[in-house]
C-alpha cells in the first residue's frame, strides 16, 4: 500500500474521498479523522452509537481485539479445563483449596466457553463483519467503474518516468494502452486521451475471501455444538453392544442430537492386540493397537461385518464414527463364599494408572449371600493388576515393568460389610465405598494376596476363595456423531485461498500520459502507485516503459525526469498520498470530519 | 500395521552424520566469526559491491552506443526524497540491466558482515561453503534417520529438532542461492542451529524406533513437516525482525545525532546490517510467506485430531498454542496495515508472535501435558 511509504499522514491530508478509494485495501481509521482520542461531542444518543460503531469496526480495535483473542487463549492451556479433563480439574482445585473458589468465579476451569472468551470473540466477529460487509459492497462499486483517471500531476506519484519522444502523443497513448492490456492490465482510456490501468483485484478478492470463511468456521463450530453427541463405551474381549442410551456407558447430546437420534448399529469386540517396544531407550512404548470387531448396522445385528478399529483409523458407521481411546487389562476372578458356592465369576474391567499399565479397579461381589457368622453380608476387593510384576516389590509398591502382560499378577485386599450397592445410588465401579464395610485381617495384618494365573487365595476368617483364573484385554470407544465438518473444512481450504490471494497478489496502478508539448515534441509520462505492501512498481514501470519505448523511441538529449513539467518549485515532498488520486475531483467538503 | 524393524547402521549412521555437521557448522561459525572480525577494520561502504558493478556495466554500455532503450524511473522514498531505477536495454540480445541507486536521503544497506575487508570476504566465503557441507551432512543425518525406521523422520521431539534445524539452514542458503543479499544471516542462523542440535542431541535425544500408535498416520508427514518448514522461515523471520529493531534505533541515534550503537553493540556492527526499511521489508515478507502455511498445517493438525480423537478442535495446550500463535501473527499483519502501529511497533508483535511459537514448541511440549506426546519426549 502506498502509505507506508509515507507513514507519518497527518489526519487533514486525507480527503472523503480517498478514505472511499484508499490506497492501502485497509478500512479508513475513524481515529485518523477524528484525531486520536475525540469523541462525538455533542452528539447524542445517535452520534455515540454511531462513534462506537465507527471504532469498534476500525483496523485497531480489530488489532487489540486479536491481541486480546490470544492473550485470552493462554490460561486455558495451563489450568485444567473441564471440557477436557474433568478429573484433572477436581484433583487441581483439591490441591488448590485456597484459590479454586475465585477461579471457578473467573470461569477459569472453563475458559472457551466463559463469558469472557466468548464476548471477545464476539466482538470481534462483529467488528469483522461491520468492516467486510461495506467492503464487499464497495469492491463491487470499484469494478463496475473504470479505474481511476490519471491525476493532473504524475510526477507526484510514487514511481515515475518521463521522456520525449518524436512519436505522437495520441499513438503512443494507444500503445501504452494496448501494453497494459497484454500485461494483464485492466486498462481505460477516455477517447485519445492518457490512460489509466490497475491491476491485482484478486487481492481484494483473497482478503474477502478470507474474512468471510472465517464466518464459515465460526458456522462450522457453532453447528457442530448445537448438534453433535457423543458416547463412551467399554467392552472386554467377547462382548458386545448395540447404540443406545441404555447400553452406552455415558452420553452427551446436544440440542438436536438427543439419546433418540442415535444411529442404530452396533459390534462385538473380538479381540484387542497390543504390541511394545521391547528393547532400546524407548522399551514399553506402545508401537501398535488394534481392536478386531465384528459390526451391524441398522438395527438387524444377525448380518456382521468384519472390521478394525486402531488410533487415527475410527470406523465409520452410518453418521457415526467409532474411535478406539483406550485399552487395559480385565482380571478374570472367581469368587466362592462360605459355603463354596461361586458367587462371582467373571473380568473386571482395571484401569491403567501409568504408562507401564499398572491397574488398578475393585470388585464387587453383592450377591455373596451370609457370612461365616450367618448373617448377610458383601465383599468387595480392592485390587492391583500388574501385568508384568517385577520379583518383588516391598519398596516400590505394586508397580508393573512392562506394559505387556508378560508375567501377570493380581493383588488383593478384601472387605466385608455393606457395598452400598443396595441404596439405589449411582455408584462409581471403579471405587470401593468402605464406610460401612471393614478390612479382613489376618494375624492382626492387613490380609493381602498376590496371585499368579491360577492362583486361589483362601479368605480368612472363612470367608470363602477368590482365584484368579486369568485375564482379558478391554477396549474403550468414543462413539461420536458430528455434522458441521465439512462446512468447518470449506471454511478453511477458501481461508487459505484468500490468504494466499490477499498476501500475495499486489494490486497496483499505472497511468500512462502523452501529451504535445508547445514545441511539438511529444511529452511522454508514466507513473505507478503500489496499493499493497511488497509490490515491485518501480520494476514494473521500468520494464513497462522499456517496452513502451520501442513505439515511443526516447529522443536522447534531454532527461524530464530531472525537471519534470509542472512541478512546482520547492513544493511540498512528493509524497504519494498528499496527491489525491483523482485531482479532477475538487477536495471534498466533508474532508476535515 | 506393518511393523518394520530398526536398521541399526542406518540409525548409527544417521547420528554420526549429525555430528560431523555440529563439528562443521561449529567450523562456519567460527569462520562468520572472522568475517565479522576482519570487517569491524575495513571503511563501510555505502553501495554494495553489486550495485556498483552494475552501474559500471551500465555506463559501459552507455559508452558504446549500445544502449537502445533506458528509462529512468524516479522513486520516492518514506522521508519525502527520490531516489532511481534505471532499466537499460541493450541493442543485442535483448539483454537487460537494472540498477537501483538509493535516495540521497535514505539510509544505505549496509555491505554485509565482511565490510570492505578481502580477508572477511574470504572467511565468509568459506563460511559459506562450510555450511553447505554441513547442512549435506545434516539433511544426510535426517535423511538415514528416517531410512533406518521406513518412516518419516519426525516422530519425536529428537527427530522433529533436527529436522527443524535442517529447515533453517536450507531457508537461509535458499536466500542466498536466490541471489539475495543475505550473508548477514549467516552467524545468527548457524548459530540457532547448532543450540538446537545441541539441545537435541543432549536432551531430547531417542534412539530411533517405530512410532506409537498415535503417529501412525500420514498426516504426520504433511502436518509436521508443514510445521517444520514453518519453524525454520519463522526463525528467519524472526532474526531479521529482531535486527530491524536494532538497525532501526541505530538510524534513529544517528538522525539524532548520538554516538555509538544500541545495545552498545559497536556502530560497525550496525553499519554493516542491511538498512532497517530493507530489513523491515524482508521480514514482512518472510512472515507473509509463512502465514498461509502455518494455517495450513493448523488446519491439517485439526483435520488429523478428528481423525485421532474424534474431534478436530479440543482446545489441548498444543492447539491453544498453534492458534495464540496465529492470532499473534495475524495481528502483527493487521499491525502492518494499520497506521501508527507500522514499523516498531508491528516489529514488536512480530517477536511476540515468535516468543508464543517457540513456547509452543519447547515450553508446551516439556511443561504442559496434554494429548500431543512424543515417544521419549
Ligand atoms: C477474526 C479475526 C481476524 C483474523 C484472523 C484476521 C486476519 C487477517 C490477516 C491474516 C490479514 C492479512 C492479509 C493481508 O495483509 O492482506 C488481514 C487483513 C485485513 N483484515 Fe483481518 N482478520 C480478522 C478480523 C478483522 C477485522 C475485525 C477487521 C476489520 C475491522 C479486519 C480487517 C482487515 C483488513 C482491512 C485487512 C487488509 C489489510 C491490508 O490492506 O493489507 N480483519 N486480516
Amino acid at each position: 500500500m502506498s502509505d507506508t511509504r509515507t507513514g507519518h499522514r497527518t489526519p487533514a491530508d486525507e480527503t472523503a474521498e480517498q478514505a472511499a478509494e484508499r490506497l492501502s485495501s485497509a478500512p479508513a481509521e475513524p481515529g485518523e479523522g477524528d484525531g486520536p482520542g475525540a469523541g462525538p461531542a455533542g452528539l447524542g444518543a445517535l452520534g455515540w452509537a454511531r462513534w462506537t460503531w465507527r471504532q469498534l469496526t476500525s483496523m485497531r480495535v480489530a488489532l487489540i481485539l486479536l491481541f486480546l483473542l490470544s492473550l485470552a487463549a493462554i490460561p486455558g492451556s495451563l489450568i485444567p479445563q473441564n471440557s477436557q479433563n474433568a478429573f484433572k480439574v477436581q484433583t487441581w482445585k483439591a490441591a488448590h483449596q485456597g484459590i479454586a473458589p475465585l477461579y471457578d468465579k473467573l470461569q477459569l476451569f472453563d475458559v472457551y466457553s466463559s463469558v469472557w472468551f466468548s464476548s471477545i470473540y464476539i466482538l470481534l466477529f462483529v467488528s469483522l463483519a461491520g468492516c467486510i460487509v461495506p467492503r464487499t459492497w464497495q469492491f463491487v462499486g470499484v469494478l463496475r467503474a473504470a479505474p481511476p483517471a490519471a491525476p493532473r500531476n504524475l510526477a507526484r506519484m510514487p514511481v515515475y518516468a518521463a521522456w520525449h519522444t518524436d512519436a505522437d502523443a495520441e499513438s503512443v497513448n494507444a500503445a501504452g494502452h494496448r501494453l497494459l492490456r497484454r500485461r494483464g492490465f485492466r486498462a481505460h482510456r477516455s477517447g485519445t486521451g492518457p490512460v489509466a490501468a490497475e491491476k491485482g483485484y484478486l487481492r481484494e478478492v483473497g482478503n474477502l475471501l478470507f474474512h468471510f470463511s472465517l464466518f464459515a468456521l465460526l458456522a462450522g463450530f457453532a453447528w457442530a455444538s448445537l448438534a453433535s453427541g457423543q458416547g463412551g463405551k467399554l467392552l472386554v474381549e467377547g462382548q458386545g453392544y448395540s447404540n443406545t442410551t441404555t447400553q452406552l456407558d455415558d452420553f452427551t447430546g446436544s440440542w438436536a442430537y438427543t439419546a433418540d437420534d442415535l444411529d442404530a448399529f452396533g459390534f462385538n469386540l473380538d479381540s484387542f492386540s497390543a504390541r511394545y517396544q521391547t528393547s532400546g531407550d524407548q522399551v514399553g512404548s506402545a508401537r501398535d493397537f488394534t481392536a478386531h470387531i465384528r459390526y451391524w448396522n441398522g438395527t438387524d445385528s444377525s448380518k456382521l461385518t468384519n472390521g478394525t478399529i486402531q488410533v487415527n483409523h475410527p470406523l465409520e458407521i452410518g453418521s457415526s464414527k467409532v474411535f478406539l481411546i483406550g485399552h487395559g487389562f480385565a482380571p478374570v476372578v472367581t469368587v466362592r463364599n462360605a459355603k463354596n458356592e461361586i458367587v462371582y465369576r467373571g473380568p473386571t474391567p482395571f484401569l491403567p494408572q501409568d504408562s507401564n499399565a499398572t491397574s488398578t479397579g475393585v470388585i464387587k461381589v453383592s450377591d455373596y449371600g451370609t457370612g461365616p457368622d450367618g448373617t448377610k453380608t458383601m465383599l468387595g476387593f480392592n485390587g492391583y493388576f500388574l501385568p508384568t510384576a517385577p520379583e518383588n516389590f516391598e519398596k516400590t509398591g505394586p508397580v508393573s515393568l512392562f506394559p505387556d502382560a508378560a508375567d501377570p499378577m493380581l493383588v488383593l485386599t478384601a472387605y466385608q460389610g455393606d457395598l452400598g450397592t443396595d441404596t439405589g445410588n449411582p455408584q462409581n465401579v471403579y471405587q470401593l465405598d468402605t464406610k460401612h464395610m471393614t478390612q479382613l485381617k489376618q494375624d492382626g495384618d492387613i490380609a493381602r494376596a498376590r496371585l499368579k494365573p491360577g492362583q486361589a487365595w483362601e479368605l480368612p476368617d472363612g470367608y470363602g476363595t477368590v482365584t484368579f483364573e486369568g485375564y482379558q484385554q478391554w477396549a474403550s470407544f468414543n462413539i461420536s456423531h458430528r455434522p458441521g465438518n465439512a462446512v468447518a473444512l470449506t471454511g478453511a481450504v477458501c481461508a487459505i485461498l484468500g490468504l494466499i490471494g490477499s498476501l500475495f497478489v499486489q494490486r497496483r496502478r499505472i497511468w500512462v500520459r502523452a501529451t504535445t508539448g508547445p514545441d511539438g515534441r511529444t511529452l511522454v509520462e508514466v507513473a505507478g502507485l503500489a496499493r499493497s505492501e511488497s509490490a515491485r512498481t518501480a520494476e514494473e514501470l521500468a520494464e513497462f516503459a522499456v517496452d513502451l519505448q520501442e513505439s515511443a523511441p526516447a529522443l536522447d538529449d534531454d532527461d524530464p525526469a530531472g525537471d519534470p513539467a509542472g512541478t512546482p518549485p520547492g513544493g511540498p515532498p512528493a509524497g504519494p498520498t498528499d496527491d489525491p488520486a483523482d485531482p479532477a475531483a475538487p477536495a471534498d467538503p466533508d474532508s476535515k470530519e | 500395521m506393518h511393523l518394520a524393524s530398526v536398521d541399526p547402521q542406518l540409525a548409527d549412521l544417521s547420528n554420526k552424520l549429525i555430528y560431523s555437521a555440529m563439528a562443521v557448522y561449529t567450523l562456519a561459525m567460527l569462520a562468520h566469526l572472522v568475517e565479522w572480525t576482519f570487517g569491524s577494520k575495513g571503511a563501510v561502504a555505502l553501495r554494495s559491491a553489486e550495485q556498483s558493478s552494475l552501474a559500471e556495466t551500465v555506463a559501459a554500455a552507455d559508452e558504446g552506443g549500445k544502449a537502445v532503450r533506458k528509462v529512468t524511473v524516479k522513486v520516492a522514498t518514506a522521508s519525502g526524497g527520490t531516489a532511481t531505477l534505471t532499466r537499460t536495454a541493450l541493442a543485442d540480445a535483448g539483454a537487460t540491466v537494472v540498477t537501483s541507486g538509493r535516495g540521497e536521503d535514505e539510509a544505505p544497506d549496509g555491505p554485509g558482515a565482511a565490510g570492505t575487508s578481502e580477508k572477511g570476504d574470504l572467511a565468509g566465503r568459506i563460511a559459506i561453503s562450510l555450511t553447505v557441507l554441513g547442512a549435506l551432512l545434516h539433511a544426510g543425518g535426517v535423511l538415514s534417520r528416517g531410512l533406518s525406521v521406513m518412516r518419516w523422520p519426525w516422530g519425536n521431539m529428537y527427530e522433529f529438532s533436527c529436522a527443524f534445524a535442517l529447515t533453517m539452514v536450507l531457508a537461509y542458503l535458499g536466500l542466498l542461492a536466490a541471489k539475495k543479499n543475505a550473508r548477514w544471516l549467516g552467524l545468527p542462523v548457524i548459530l540457532a542451529a547448532l543450540v538446537t542440535l545441541g539441545v537435541a542431541v543432549t536432551n531430547l535425544y531417542t534412539d530411533s524406533e517405530q512410532l506409537v500408535p498415535a503417529l501412525h498416520s500420514y498426516w504426520l508427514g504433511i502436518h509436521v513437516s508443514t510445521a517444520i518448514i514453518c519453524g525454520g522461515a519463522l526463525y528467519a523471520g524472526f532474526v531479521t525482525t529482531a535486527l530491524f529493531v536494532g538497525k532501526d534505533a541505530y538510524e534513529r541515534r544517528v538522525a539524532a545525532g548520538l554516538p555509538g550503537g544500541p545495545l552498545r553493540i559497536p556502530v560497525t556492527v550496525w553499519q554493516r546490517l542491511p538498512a532497517a526499511s530493507t530489513l523491515d521489508k524482508l521480514s514482512y515478507r518472510i512472515n507473509a510467506f509463512v502465514f498461509p502455511l502455518w494455517t495450513f498445517t493448523i488446519i491439517a493438525g485439526a483435520i488429523w485430531a478428528e481423525s485421532a480423537w474424534g474431534k478436530y478442535w479440543e482446545w489441548d495446550p498444543k492447539e491453544t498454542w498453534s492458534f495464540i500463535t496465529w492470532v499473534a501473527y495475524a495481528a502483527y499483519l493487521h499491525a502492518r496495515a494499520t497506521a501508527g502501529w507500522r514499523g516498531r511497533k508491528a516489529a514488536y508483535l512480530a517477536l511476540l508472535a515468535f516468543a508464543c511459537w517457540l513456547f509452543n514448541y519447547y515450553g508446551v511440549n516439556i511443561f504442559v501435558t496434554g494429548k500431543h506426546s512424543y515417544a521419549g519426549v
